[in-house]
């Protein structure tokens, strides 16, 4: 069929677009979504026998801003009511895609990763809104049934419209508190597809996509915000060593063990480049050094010639602005490079992650470098009874194996 | 203007904090009021006594059934509110905060059933 290439890369690239435009103008998310929908199904039928127009966004949402009045005036037809609609009606067309388009994005999305709703309705909102990913999709992205993913992103829209969220983008003085929470909704996007765990392989991949592509957005949306850019960075930075961090059976491959000449280097130049300009800008945060730490990785060409000192004081910088017990931990890591696995040892021993299986993974590690083979080897069944992603079980059980032949 | 509830929540059993603090915190509070009314925020406020103070009044087919309350078998009580006017949600977390900072505890947002006419 002519024009059905059009349509699903049209739907990709402007649903999203589209219902935030629509959002702006009608103020109700669940007209929106549904007038855009119907727009794509009336160019179903037409792009097929018309051929694709001009400008396919723009045709879409034209179609769907007249399919949303058209139902707001059969409706106020219906209850006899005067209501906004029909003081919209005599309005001039709305202006074509540009300029505005992109503010109408950016405060859906401050609108779907609002602190009033909760984490996972944020993410499937963000997915569905900005990304535009139908309800299948995101329910088999997370292993979750359907009808809970359908059932969060009803409860979610019905809070938006009941409790007056706005459609806002948050004042400066706001944005603080406000943008982290977005951040967040990507980066745990990216991470569910990058922890390769149960399910369908390339739709995790898929997910991982779909938080650059969200990021990329932000960052054409918000090029003045360094820990957008520094979130990007590392996004892109992390995706590059996809290809090499699994064996073709899909096992486990340590970052030294790595094939590094098949590590992305389109990616990783591009992640260099905004890493760079964060240096440049000089205004640090927990993504930016993130990223800066994976640009330092990505810079040697063998493990061996890693600037572990570099990456140490990346760790300490991190450290100084999140104090979290991971951070400790990954810091302890460089330190083993620079210091030695005992005051890695000494550093890892104090913290509150017992719970954490690459706590008992890293020790476990520690402890082999120590010659303590014994502890290591209960270290890493700690870990491997606490490990749920099966190639990372897998990886532990190969690595405990090892040990014995020692 | 859509209207919003601003409860907060006491712990029964809990002790009463010092003299001097409960001092200060009526003095917050206070304060906050008249900001509130000075920004066109406020509509009614009042602290509440103790759940022990409370009545439960049921009506059912003609016959009234009065018992001592609260009604809610729950350590946590409301122990007083606001009802304040704000354009949408984040106008009225923003008022929160200042009523949390003036009450010194958690405070719980929730929106009125619109009412048509309200605007």
């Amino acid at each position: 069929m002519p024009g059905s290439d059009a349509l699903a890369r049209t739907f990709r690239e402007s649903s999203g677009r589209a219902v935030a435009t629509l959002v702006r103008v009608f103020g109700d998310i669940d007209l929106a979504e549904d007038a855009v929908q119907e727009a794509f199904a009336v160019a179903a039928e037409r792009w097929a026998s018309d051929g694709v127009p001009p400008n396919p966004g723009g045709w879409i949402v034209t179609t769907a801003r007249n399919k949303a009045l058209d139902r707001l005036r059969r409706e106020s037809t219906r209850s006899g009511r005067e209501t906004a609609a029909v003081s919209l009606i005599g309005e001039p067309e709305p202006e074509p895609e540009v300029g505005p388009v992109a503010d109408d994005q950016l405060r859906l999305v401050f609108t779907c990763c609002h602190p009033a709703l909760a984490q996972e309705a944020r993410i499937a909102l963000t997915l569905r809104l900005i990304a535009g990913l139908q309800t299948p999709e995101i329910a088999r992205a997370f292993l979750v049934p359907e009808a809970t993913i359908a059932q969060r992103l009803v409860r979610a829209k019905r809070k938006i419209k009941d409790a007056g969220i706005p459609y806002r983008i948050p004042r400066d003085h706001e944005l603080p508190e406000r943008l982290p929470d977005v951040l967040a909704v990507i980066y745990f996007v990216f991470n569910e597809g990058y922890t390769a765990s149960a399910g369908d392989d390339l739709t995790r991949q898929d997910l991982s996509a779909e938080a650059i592509r969200l990021a990329r957005l932000l960052h054409t949306l918000m090029p003045d915000e360094p820990e957008v850019s520094g979130l990007l960075a590392l996004l892109l930075l992390t995706e590059s060593r996809r290809a090499a961090r699994t064996t073709r059976e899909g096992g486990l491959v340590l970052l030294a063990d790595q094939d590094r000449t098949r590590w992305d280097a389109a990616l990783i130049a591009e992640g260099q480049l905004i890493v760079r300009e964060c240096l440049r800008r000089n205004q640090p945060g927990a993504y930016q050094i993130q990223a800066a730490i994976a640009a330092v990785h990505s810079d040697a060409p063998q493990a061996a010639r890693t600037d572990w000192r570099q990456i140490l004081a990346l760790y300490d910088q991190l450290a100084a602005i999140a104090a979290t017990p991971v951070v400790a931990l990954n810091r302890a890591i460089a330190l083993a490079e620079v210091a030695g696995p005992a005051a890695a040892l000494d550093a890892v021993d104090a913290l509150p992650l017992v719970g954490y299986h690459l706590y008992h993974a890293t020790r476990a590690d520690l402890l082999r470098r120590l010659n303590r083979t014994a502890e290591s080897a209960a270290a890493y069944d700690r870990a491997i009874a606490r490990a749920e992603n099966a190639a990372e079980r897998e990886f532990l059980k190969a690595r405990r194996q090892a040990l014995a032949s020692k | 203007m859509k209207q919003y509830l601003l409860a907060v929540h006491m712990i029964e059993g809990q002790a009463l904090p010092p003299d001097e603090e409960m001092q200060r915190t009526y003095q917050a509070v206070d304060a906050f009021n008249r900001e509130l009314m000075a920004a066109g925020n406020w509509v009614f406020a009042g602290g509440l006594l103790p759940p022990d103070t409370a009545t439960v009044v049921r009506a059912q087919g003609g016959r009234v059934v009065t018992t001592d309350g609260p009604f809610a078998e729950s350590k946590e009580q409301i122990g007083g509110f606001w009802v304040i006017k704000a354009a949408d949600l984040d106008v009225a977390l923003e008022i929160a905060r200042g009523a949390s900072e003036a009450c010194g505890g958690p405070v719980e947002v929730r929106p009125f059933a619109d009412n048509p006419g309200a605007e």
